[in-house]
């Protein structure tokens, strides 16, 4: 059983088409293991006799011969896409006990493509946060623990429960949203891969709204070539979400392994952070010791503004997410509070009562940068910034086909040690941020362990729409840096 | 009312001017609504035209529906203003039951199109022009039903998410028939365009009334809004009490507040909506779900180059076939009632005839029968013949009154009414006295007891109608057989 | 710029979250934290730079205008917390 759940989605893929096994096999193996695993709280809803039936359908598809590309292959799906039929919480008590009359288009995509739903994951509430600890749901925790520790870790966010899904083998691979680097960081906290796509590339429609410029979709999975396929089948144009954009998507399994050779690797050099660990300068220098190893060319390159993408995220993504969080006032769904006498204390009790602390915080500051008379001081003045940040990259992209930089700037830390400091938890998405506000494609790919056995990991940014280089790079490194280490299986219950 | 007396209020202290701005809300012409692809139809049972985007489900997003652009694009082209070659998406944030989202999306810095000009047509055929501000396109919100429970009020969404376009005027306006006058021509122009139905019944257009007073030559004074007037009616005496009650502030020492204020139709009146009245911080962004709209050259020019002859032009085309401009305003108001009248004249009426016999007799009967011209009984062709016989001499003036009488209830052919019923006008007055003497000849005995008994002329009348094949004129022959019986009075 | 306890009080009605006035006090103290740390950026030369509208260029969809929704108000409110005859119910409001 745990031979099956410690496939790759890609192998696996391969033995349900050779009928090595069957997908019922494979998803009783995956049910088995997650209802294991209750410790690690990285499911909030576990949909069990629906993977049996979904798997069930695609091994009559299998013995038919029509097997879709992802025919029989358990996936697990973060609790903010709305998923029919399931509830569908975004981490939150506000949305109560709803439940989506319909189904979010990536996860659409991936159920036409044959993919079977084991539940949805835990999840920051609203997708805010860096630890999964503002999950109304309690924190995912880390499959990983220090060596000779058994102090819990946070997975990373907000994507901590497909985080710890993927790593600790509960699914073969699981979908994430990465608004400030949501999917990357806790990849790289739980040593996994992790892709957030070119902004547009994935339909946003069905997928709960925290900050609408930068949400975006994408995979989380053990290996590159995993994360390549996952993606093929959650991407589309989607006629439903205009800023999705109108490109057909590549597969991007194809040319996964075509090396490095020839490739100009940018390392932009404001990402040396004054007090990061050394093993985090260490396994860059290492990353780029690797790619030129295969050919590549490793070029210096500057991205002035660097420093100032956390503050502007910090005034984007709150107040879209203000605005955007507006609809949830206990009238056509989600938590209502009780005994409201009209309908402003209604609405100001049932937010109150449902929305978490980070949530308020962020709502709160939203609100006030919008307000009159600061608009232009706050948003206008950080979407200026943004523009800049989006140049950087251009200018950079006249030097260099790809970017490495480090995913984050330490390793998963305990639950707990970094939460009642607002400002030092947004730290940790010092560098995925940028590639959220420029909308450019970027993925994480653990690379090693540090002195204390935690993994860590490397980001590789590549251009707008260039999804298929960051693969490759990230292929290559996985290929250098074989890594191979897996969590002690302590959950187990 | 005289168009002075509209224009300035008397007061204690002498004469103030009423100056007018409007923002007139007027549903886009749409199968679907302007982000989700829900219905418009009015009148649906609650929340039945309502798609997951309109009720503000989570990670629903909008995608805007091009025809609504086109229909802005198009008014805009019809106000002669300028079209705006990028806009942007706002969203408008505020809680309320009707707005699902939390916020409205409108257009706030960048509207599609921007300033451009009405002209109104007043009383003696003046005109007079109103500049436009801008129009935007946005979302309508939900209805709250508020009298149907004591505790609750009900919510249905089927308005919300339907496309408004907001046009905003210059505060050019002068009085209250000038404020309706407005919207007359609005109406007209954008039903002409078929981008609003112009039913103020259903709502489809509702008015927010901007009114303020200034001694005459003076800078414009502190204006109140008064929202949602929704009758011709209703503006004219929405306008003159708060004017009224403006000036009886300002002349009693007072000032005037800056607020919003509800015409309430019932009592006549204006009231303060205190709801609206908390510091109201909107907080508008660019909506980050849409990207900005960038208008095609080509689109525009292909909208502009179908557009319709529009009300002035035919008024100005109607007044150089012959028409009053009192008359080419009254006809051009309505598109259907210009078609109309041009279908006669194609049909050959003379123009100023066809005018004058459309305001005369047709409207009347088409009012007081509650029709309209499209429901009208009578067609073009049918007037057109009328006015043909009579312009032929065939029927007298009288006649053809009673000949539409007879086509109104009948239908059918009015030359075929005329012969069927003997209504030709004979104007061979010999040929009936010839035939009068002939039948006094034969029946000398029933001729003495006419004379004496005159109620009896109708059997001899039916003789002479016999022997002029019924083609004579009843009349012309009770005439000539009277006087050759010498018979002056009703016995 | 920092927000005294007014404005925070301001702010949570204006985004319709009740805070206890035991709260404003914390509330108040992380907030301007945060925006402390914001304040940075303004050491940014921003004269001439367009904000960003969107990030990734494209033209705006657009749908046709075909009825492709509704006709289901069972489903429309499914989820709401108190419904009557397919209205959305709420304490009533006073116009
Ligand atoms: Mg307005
Ligand atoms: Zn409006």
């Amino acid at each position: 059983m745990s031979e099956l759940t410690h496939l790759t989605l890609a192998d696996a893929r391969d033995m349900l088409r050779a009928k090595k096994v069957s997908s019922s096999e494979l998803t009783r193996a995956f049910v088995a293991a997650m209802e294991r695993a209750r410790m690690l709280n990285a499911f909030v809803t576990e949909t069990r006799d629906r993977a049996l039936e979904m798997a069930k359908a695609s091994d009559e598809r299998i013995w038919r011969g029509d097997a879709r590309p992802l025919e029989g292959l358990p996936v697990a799906i973060k609790d903010l896409f709305c998923t029919k039929g399931v509830r569908t919480t975004a981490g939150s008590r506000i949305l109560g006990n709803f439940i989506p009359p319909y189904e979010s288009t990536v996860s659409q995509n991936l159920w036409d493509a044959g993919a079977v739903m084991l539940g949805k994951t835990n999840m920051d509430e609203f997708a805010m946060g860096s630890s999964n600890e503002t999950s109304y749901f309690k924190p995912a925790i880390n499959p990983w623990r220090a060596r000779d520790s058994n102090e819990n870790l946070v997975p990373g966010g907000s994507s901590g429960g497909s985080a710890a899904a993927v790593a600790a083998s509960l699914c073969l691979g699981a979908t994430g949203t990465d608004t400030g680097g949501s999917i990357r960081q806790p990849a790289a906290l739980s040593g996994i891969v992790g892709v957030k796509p070119t902004y547009g590339r994935c339909s946003r429609w069905g997928i709960v709204a925290f900050a609408s410029s930068l949400d975006q979709a994408g995979p989380m999975t053990r290996t590159v070539r995993d994360a390549a396929i996952m993606l093929s089948h959650m991407a589309s144009v989607d006629e439903k979400d205009s800023t999705s954009v109108d490109m057909p998507v590549p597969d991007y399994e194809d040319g996964l392994e075509g090396g490095v050779s020839g490739l100009r690797i940018g390392i932009p050099k404001e990402y040396r952070l004054q007090g990061a660990p050394p093993e985090i300068d260490a396994l860059w220098q290492q990353g780029a010791y690797w790619l030129r190893a295969q050919g590549a060319e490793i070029v210096d390159v500057s991205l002035p503004h660097t420093k100032y993408a956390l503050p502007a995220y910090y005034i984007v993504a709150p107040a879209e997410a203000s605005s955007n969080l507006a609809r949830y006032d206990g009238v056509r769904y989600g938590h209502r509070a009780e005994g409201s006498h009209d309908l402003v204390d209604l609405y100001e009790h049932s937010r109150s009562q449902g929305f978490g602390a980070e949530v308020k915080r962020r709502v709160l500051i939203g609100t006030y940068v919008l307000s009159a008379g600061y608009y232009d001081a706050y948003y206008t003045r950080a979407q200026k910034v943004r523009t800049l940040i989006k140049r950087d990259f251009e200018r950079a992209w006249e030097k260099c086909d790809a970017l490495l930089t480090p995913a984050t700037p330490g390793p998963a830390f305990p639950v707990g040690r970094k939460s009642n400091d607002p400002v030092s938890m947004y730290l940790n998405d010092v560098f995925t941020v940028t590639v959220n506000l420029a909308g450019l494609p970027a993925i994480s790919v653990p690379v090693g362990l540090t002195e204390n056995g935690l993994p860590l990991g490397l980001q590789v940014i590549g251009k707008t729409f260039d999804e298929a280089t960051a693969l490759r790079v990230g292929r290559s490194i996985e290929l250098a840096a074989n890594f191979t280490d897996r969590p002690r299986s302590w959950w187990m219950a | 009312m005289s168009e002075r007396a509209s224009k300035y209020i008397r007061g204690a202290t002498g004469d103030w001017e009423i100056v007018v701005g409007m923002e007139v809300h007027a549903q886009v012409l749409s199968n679907a609504k302007l982000f989700s692809g829900a219905a418009t139809v009015f009148g649906a049972e609650p929340n039945s035209q309502v798609s997951f985007v309109d009720a503000g489900m989570p990670g629903m997003l909008p995608v805007i529906n091009r025809k609504c652009v086109e229909q802005a694009i198009r008014t805009g082209l019809g106000l002669k203003a300028k079209i705006n070659r990028r806009s942007v998406f706002d969203r408008k944030n505020y809680f309320y039951p009707d707005l699902p989202a939390g916020y409205q999306i409108s257009q706030y810095k960048q509207p599609i199109v921007g300033e451009g000009e009405v002209t109104i047509d007043l009383r003696g055929g003046e005109t007079r022009r109103v500049g436009i501000e801008r129009l935007h396109l946005e979302q309508d919100a939900g209805k709250s039903l508020h009298d149907q429970h004591p505790d609750y009020s009900y919510v249905d969404l089927n308005r919300a998410g339907v496309a408004l376009m907001e046009i905003v005027t210059k505060p050019d306006m002068r009085g209250s028939e000038e404020a309706a006058a407005f919207l007359r021509k609005l109406r007209s122009i954008v039903r002409y365009l078929g981008t609003c139905d112009g039913n103020m019944d259903e709502g489809s257009m509702r008015a927010d009334v901007n009114v303020s007073v200034r001694r005459p030559g003076e800078p414009l004074g502190t204006r109140c809004e008064i929202k949602n007037v929704n009758s011709m009616r209703f503006i004219v005496q929405a306008v003159e009490y708060e004017a009224r009650r403006q000036v009886d502030i300002l002349e009693s020492g007072g000032t005037i507040r800056q607020e919003t204020r509800l015409f309430d139709s019932r009592a006549g009146e204006t009231r303060s909506m205190r709801s609206k009245e908390e510091a109201h911080d909107y907080r508008y962004f660019p909506d980050p779900d849409l990207l900005p709209l960038e208008l095609d050259e080509a689109w525009i020019e292909d909208i502009a180059s179908s557009l319709p002859e529009l009300p002035d032009e035919k008024k100005t085309r109607f007044m150089e076939i012959g028409l009053s401009a009192y008359d080419a305003a009254v006809l051009v108001g309505e598109k259907e009632t210009a078609d109309y009248f041009e279908a006669m004249v194609t049909e050959g009426a003379e123009p100023k005839a066809a005018a004058n016999w459309l305001n005369n007799e047709v409207f009347g009967r088409l009012n007081k029968a509650g029709l309209s011209v499209v429901t009208s009984p009578v067609s073009p062709s049918q007037n057109a013949a009328i006015l043909q016989l009579l312009s032929d001499n065939v029927i007298s003036g009288k006649i053809a009154k009673d000949l539409l009488d007879i086509v109104w209830s009948e239908g059918g052919d009015p030359r075929a009414h005329v012969d069927a019923k003997g209504m030709r006008q004979v104007t061979d007055t010999s040929m009936i006295e010839r035939a009068v003497d002939a039948v006094i000849a034969a029946n000398p005995d029933k001729a003495e007891r006419v004379k004496t008994k005159p109620k009896l002329a109708g059997w001899l009348v039916g003789q002479v109608m016999k022997e002029t094949g019924g083609k004579a004129n009843p009349q012309a022959v009770n005439d000539v057989l009277r006087t050759r019986l010498g018979i002056t009075h009703e016995g | 710029m920092s927000v005294d306890k007014t404005t925070v009080g301001r702010i949570a009605k204006l985004a319709r979250i009740a805070l206890p006035d035991e709260q404003v006090e914390s509330m108040m103290g992380e907030l301007n934290g945060i925006l402390g740390w914001i304040e940075q950026l303004h050491e940014v030369d921003i004269d001439g730079v367009e904000p960003m509208t969107s990030v990734v260029a494209q033209k705006l969809k657009m749908r046709d205008d075909v009825v492709t929704a509704g006709g289901d108000a069972a489903a429309i409110v499914a989820n709401a917390p108190q419904t009557e005859d397919d209205f959305f119910v709420v304490p009533k409001v006073v116009e």
